[in-house]
């Protein structure tokens, strides 16, 4: 039996066709259309209900050091107000999730996780923890909604001068309209855009205000399908596509954010392995038709890969996919071809993101 | 629910516009656009090619998936819609104007539902 989110009659009232996701119902999409709802993040704004993804707080002296033993990335060093994005690997290197940490306090550490993974998540977590910490999972606390696109700015600012100014930065007890909220300058839409957290008995209040805001700049709100060409379109990994438990950040690509020469679980495997044997690469779509996830790829007649997302992209007008193949089987501007459904599709090897605007 | 009266239906949402007693254009309806959601790309079958009546006739990509289009009718492909090639987006738009095949020296059928009766169908559907 799937949960509603706090924005569950918002959604119905708008026309959304809601589906189940992660445990929840939320809208795939409204009367606007996926395509539609697309264009208006890119264009004007879009306003997403995210309170799906789960929230964990890490508080205490020993913070700091589970998080980093937890993650790839080196949480030291942090300023209050940052946000700074990770992974957390098994043993033997592939990921358990993807997240972001948020420093709050000295001692205080704010984790969004995404919503598919919370409870194994949470357990992993707990199975680790040492020292003076004390966890707690508030998702079910906690909602979340997404202002992304090129009027974010404006129509935030009819609400609060509580605003984050710079990229992966954010406020606390920012006050929207008097509502109390945690506003990040973060997004996965590749748009500029905000993250707000509140309350969920705020989170109507918040949704009606920020699209009453949003009237005058064409916002709209949009639902899941539109979450997905977006973020597929400005090239940003999915957990449970572009990696899991049998990829690696290295192999995704992500290595950017994987410290080796700090000690974290699974980092002695991923030192070991040495350079990485697989790759993640940009496929744009040249043949009629869609390469879609897990579909075989081919070079010259020979299997290098697979894909692992890939959709019809409405502001470039074109099908693009992302793949894990082979290291050295190919090169930028090469064709390859996909297997789609017994039929071949040819692709071009391009760069990511495919489209970025942050 | 757009039903128009003058056309059939079947079961699995096409529609079918005889043009003749043994020749047949067939589309998709309302309800089955709605469901498919934005519609980017149409895998058009060869003129030439048979249809067989349950069988899939084409696949129809939208932005979230791909579904089969399911001919009514056996008989032979005699006409395709050229322009939902390069305009898929016609059969969200007007999916009763929008054809995609026409079949002549039509044999069998599937079940044949009149617009009331697909209405009811439809609804059941929910």
């Amino acid at each position: 039996m799937e949960k509603q989110t706090a924005l569950y009659q918002r959604h119905v009232a708008a026309g959304g066709k809601m589906v189940p996701f992660a445990g929840y119902l939320l809208p795939v999409q409204y009367q606007t259309g996926i395509i539609a709802e697309h264009m208006a993040v890119r264009k004007t704004c879009g306003l997403f209900d995210v309170s799906h993804m789960g929230e964990l707080i890490f508080e205490g002296p020993d913070s700091l050091a589970n998080l980093n033993q937890l993650l790839t990335n080196d949480y030291t060093n942090m300023d209050i107000g940052r946000v700074r994005y990770g992974l957390m690997c098994y043993e033997n290197g592939g990921v358990v999730d993807d997240l972001l940490v948020y420093k709050m306090l000295a001692d205080k550490y704010f984790v969004v996780v995404n919503a598919a993974n919370r409870a194994k998540d949470v357990a992993w977590i707990k199975e680790h923890l040492f020292g003076e910490v004390d966890f707690a999972d508030i998702s079910d606390d906690i909602s979340q909604i997404a202002l992304q696109g090129p009027f974010c700015e404006e129509i935030i600012a009819k609400l609060t001068s509580d605003i984050p100014q710079k990229y992966y930065r954010f406020i606390d007890n920012a006050k929207i309209d008097g509502i109390e909220a945690i506003v990040s300058k973060t997004g996965y839409t590749g748009e500029k855009g905000y993250e707000i957290y509140i309350g969920n008995a705020d989170a109507q209040a918040v949704w009606d205000k920020l699209m009453a805001a949003g009237g005058e700049y064409g916002l709209i709100p949009c639902g899941l399908g539109a979450r997905d060409t977006l973020r597929l379109e400005a090239g940003m990994p999915l957990y449970g596509h572009e990696m899991d438990e049998t990829v690696t950040p290295l192999e995704t690509g992500l290595d950017f954010v994987v410290k080796l020469e700090k000690d974290f679980i699974g980092r002695d495997v991923l030192l070991a392995a040495g350079p990485p044997k697989r790759k993640r690469v940009g496929l744009k779509v040249l043949g009629r038709g869609i390469i879609r996830e897990d579909q075989d790829i081919y070079f010259n007649d020979a299997l290098i890969g697979k894909s692992t997302s890939g959709t019809y992209c409405p502001y470039l007008d074109g099908a693009y996919a992302m793949a894990l193949i082979n290291v050295g089987s190919v090169d930028l501007g090469d064709t390859v071809a996909a297997d789609v459904r017994g039929r071949k599709v040819e692709a071009q090897v391009v760069k990511l993101p495919f489209y970025h605007n942050v | 629910m757009n039903i128009p009266s003058e056309l059939k239906y079947v079961k699995s949402h096409e529609w079918l516009n005889y043009l003749e007693p043994d020749r047949v254009r067939i589309g998709i309806s309302d309800f089955a656009q709605k469901a498919m959601g934005d519609i980017v790309f149409i895998n058009l079958p060869q003129v030439g090619d048979p249809a067989t009546a349950g069988e899939p006739l084409c696949d129809v990509e939208s932005v979230k998936s791909v579904e089969d289009i399911f001919s009514p009718v056996s008989g032979e492909i005699t006409a395709i819609n050229e322009k939902l090639l390069d305009h898929p987006e016609l059969i969200n738009a007007d999916p009763y104007d929008a054809w995609i095949v026409e079949v002549s020296e039509v044999t069998a059928t599937e079940e044949i539902l009149s617009a009331k009766e697909y209405e009811a169908f439809c609804e059941q559907e929910g």
